[in-house]
């Protein structure tokens, strides 16, 4: 299963719940399409839910940090939440856990944007 | 166990004492090929006794390799398959699932990869992909194939007590 998005607002923080595979391919193209279409929107404030991604390759994670990138030098934010397991293990071996702002409760991350 | 075929550019490898064919198989230069090695392999894996972690850690492994042959090495070449093959080797005290990934691109210089866990590289778009494999494998090799291509092969150790189980259910299973 590639992976499924959904778009939500709460507040003026953009939620992006994510689930299945982010792989080379439909899945990561579809993180950054998303990513690039909400910044051009003016979206400021991203918050990625990661809690249903079951699988991240290296393309992913290029996709994940690529989109910090756009949306940093368009003058936003993005933060990460729900990491499972693996992925959080995947962020700390490629030394990006620390280049994220992470949650674990989603009212919690989005409070942290104020 | 996997069919596998022989394709005239590929000369069937010679087993050494020891060593089980699991997979001896071209594959096109497709992301639908990375798909069907991952799991294909994955299997093996967990029929080498591997739990569930470890089999994650080999497919993610497989699955970068992959896409480097089939991405970078081969660009996607229909008529430049990728080559895979996997062996259990046992001997004396180890086991170790070997898996050699082959394509036929240009090849590249391992020391010249950039580092991704550099300053400088840390929010680069690409280029994790060998350092992940490293990370997850026990060995990873890499070598320039003649007159083109590279191979690229992954160790991971099998424990001697899963070696010692599967054996015995093994036995178990013939008598």
């Amino acid at each position: 299963m590639s992976v499924k998005l959904n778009t939500r607002q709460v507040g003026d923080v953009t939620v992006i719940d994510l689930s299945g595979r982010i792989t080379l391919g439909e899945g990561a193209s579809a993180l950054r399409d998303v990513l690039r279409d909400l910044t051009a929107k003016g979206n400021k404030k991203i918050l990625l839910n990661l809690g249903d991604v079951t699988y991240i390759d290296s393309s992913g994670i290029g996709e994940l940090v690529s989109g910090f990138t756009t949306v940093t030098n368009a003058g936003g934010t993005v933060k990460l939440l729900n990491l499972t397991k693996r992925v959080k293990d995947l962020l700390q071996i490629t030394k990006l856990y620390t280049v994220f702002d992470v949650h674990d409760d989603e009212a919690h991350g989005v409070r942290s944007f104020a | 166990m996997v069919a596998f075929r022989v394709d005239t550019l590929w000369l069937p490898m010679a087993l050494n004492t020891g060593e089980t064919l699991v997979l001896d198989q071209d594959y096109p230069s497709t992301l639908e090929s990375v798909d069907v090695a991952e799991a294909e392999i994955l299997k093996a894996a967990g029929e080498a006794g591997f739990d569930e972690d470890e089999q994650h850690r080999i497919g993610m492994s497989v699955r970068e390799c992959m896409v480097n042959a089939v991405v970078h090495g081969n660009r996607y070449n229909r008529r430049k398959p990728v080559h895979v093959n996997v062996v259990v080797e046992r001997r004396e005290q180890r086991a170790r699932l070997i898996i050699r990934i082959a394509d036929q691109g240009e090849g590249f210089e391992v020391n010249e990869v950039p580092d991704p866990l550099h300053d400088n590289n840390l929010l680069r778009h690409s280029g994790r992909g060998l350092f992940l494999m490293g990370a997850f494998m026990d060995d990873m090799k890499v070598r320039r194939l003649s007159p083109r291509g590279t191979e690229v092969t992954l160790v991971k150790n099998i424990a001697v007590r899963k070696t010692a189980d599967r054996i015995r259910d093994e036995e178990t299973e013939i008598s």
